[in-house]
C-alpha cells in the first residue's frame, strides 16, 4: 500500500488560515489502513481544527467526508454536488488523490492533509517499511522475493557492497542488509547456484528516468 | 463509604477504557468539557489485556493535540485505580477538579459565545 504519515498540525493550519468553508477530505484505502487519513483522522483533525480557530476568535465551517478512494473518478463524483460549497479542500488522501481532486475541480483549491512516503508493509502496528519502489521492472524473481531496489541503500543488483556488516547495512545499524536477507534467503532455498548468476545492467527507463510513467491496457479498455 | 466527589464531574460509562479514543476526548472540549480525565483499571489487570494501555496511549496523543492548539495538555489525564477503591476515586477526582480550577474555564467555550456560527449553505 502507499505509507503516508500526518503533517504537524502548525502545517495544515498555515495552508487553511485564509479560507472560511474547507472540507476535510479522507480516504478509505491505504491511507485508513496507516492511520494517517481515513475517516477517524479526519474526525480527529477537523475537530481539533474547528477548536484551534475558534480559540483564536474565528469560526470556520469545517466538514468531514471520507470517500472509499480518491483516485477513481467514480468515488470522487460523489463530492461534485456539494464542492462548490467549500473554499478549499485539505485532502488527507496519499499525493495521488490530492492531485485528483485538483484535475477534477478545476477552481477549488486543495492541499494536502498527509506526507506520503512510499510503498509498504505494515510490520506491526505504528511501523511500516518500504518495500518497492516501482521501477516498472520487478527482479524479485531474481532475488529471492527481497527487492533491492527498495531495500539496499544503493540499490545494487549484484550485492552486498562492502558496507554489510554482521547482515546490517553501513547507513544505519538498525536497518538490515537486503543483500545479506537475500542471501540467507537464497540459502533457505537451497538455491544459492542463483546467486552466481550476474544480474545484467537495468534497464531504468522504466523507472523515473524515463519521466512520468502511464500503464496503457488497451485490452481492458472500454 | 458514602464518600462525595465534586458534582460539576459527569461520568461516562465506558465498557473498557480501550474503548475510549482521541476523538471522544477532543469531542468533549469542542462540547465546553472543561476538562476529562479517564479512568482504567490497574495496568495489567485489564479483562481484555490491552485496554488501559492502549487508552493511556490515545490520552497522551490528545495531550499533544491539545498542546499544538492552544486549549492544554494538561486538561486531560488518566489515572488507574481497581473497582474497590473508592478513596481513589475520590482523590482524583479531585485532583482534577483542583486543576481545572487553576486552569480556568475550556477557552473552547468562552469563544463559542462570542462568535456567530456561519450559516451552511449548500455544505453538509
Amino acid at each position: 500500500m502507499i505509507v503516508a504519515d500526518k503533517k504537524p498540525i502548525e502545517e495544515i493550519i498555515q495552508e487553511i488560515k485564509d479560507y472560511q468553508k474547507i472540507l476535510l477530505l479522507g480516504c478509505n484505502e491505504c491511507v485508513t489502513v496507516c492511520e494517517a487519513g481515513g475517516k477517524k483522522e479526519v474526525g480527529i483533525l477537523a475537530s481539533a481544527l474547528r477548536m484551534y480557530f475558534l480559540n483564536q476568535g474565528k469560526e470556520k465551517l469545517i466538514d468531514e467526508i471520507t470517500l472509499e478512494r480518491q483516485c477513481d473518478h467514480e468515488y470522487l463524483e460523489e463530492i461534485r454536488d456539494r464542492i462548490d460549497s467549500y473554499d478549499a479542500v485539505l485532502s488527507l488522501a496519499c499525493g495521488v488523490g490530492v492531485q485528483f481532486v485538483a484535475d477534477k475541480y478545476g477552481s477549488t483549491p486543495v492541499y494536502p492533509g498527509v506526507n506520503t512516503c512510499f510503498l509498504g508493509a505494515t510490520e506491526k502496528r505504528g511501523l511500516w517499511t518500504e518495500r518497492c519502489q516501482a521501477c516498472g521492472q520487478c527482479i524479485l524473481a531474481n532475488t529471492a522475493g527481497i527487492c533491492p531496489i527498495s531495500r539496499c541503500a544503493k540499490r545494487i543488483l549484484n550485492g552486498p557492497c562492502g558496507g554489510s556488516t554482521n547482515g546490517k547495512c553501513e547507513i544505519s545499524k538498525d536497518l538490515d542488509c537486503a543483500w545479506q536477507l537475500i542471501i540467507d534467503r537464497l540459502k533457505a532455498m537451497n538455491r544459492m547456484d542463483d546467486y552466481e548468476k550476474l544480474a545484467d545492467i537495468k534497464d531504468w527507463s522504466s523507472d523515473r528516468a524515463g519521466g512520468p510513467r502511464k500503464v496503457v491496457r488497451e485490452d481492458v479498455q472500454e | 463509604m458514602r464518600l462525595s466527589y465534586p458534582a460539576s464531574i459527569k461520568i461516562i460509562r465506558v465498557p473498557c477504557t480501550g474503548k475510549v479514543d482521541v476523538i471522544h476526548i477532543l469531542r468533549s472540549f469542542e462540547k465546553g468539557a472543561d476538562g476529562v480525565y479517564v479512568v482504567g483499571c490497574m495496568e495489567g489487570d485489564c479483562h481484555y489485556n490491552q485496554g488501559n494501555f492502549r487508552a493511556r496511549k490515545r490520552v497522551e496523543q490528545a495531550q499533544i493535540l491539545l498542546d499544538n492548539i492552544g486549549i492544554g495538555g494538561e486538561r486531560v489525564r488518566m489515572c488507574n485505580l481497581s473497582s474497590s477503591e473508592a478513596p481513589l476515586f475520590v482523590k482524583y477526582a479531585n485532583e482534577m477538579f483542583d486543576k481545572i480550577i487553576q486552569l480556568g474555564p475550556n477557552p473552547i467555550k468562552l469563544a463559542k459565545k462570542k462568535i456567530k456560527p456561519i450559516i451552511r449553505e449548500g455544505a453538509l
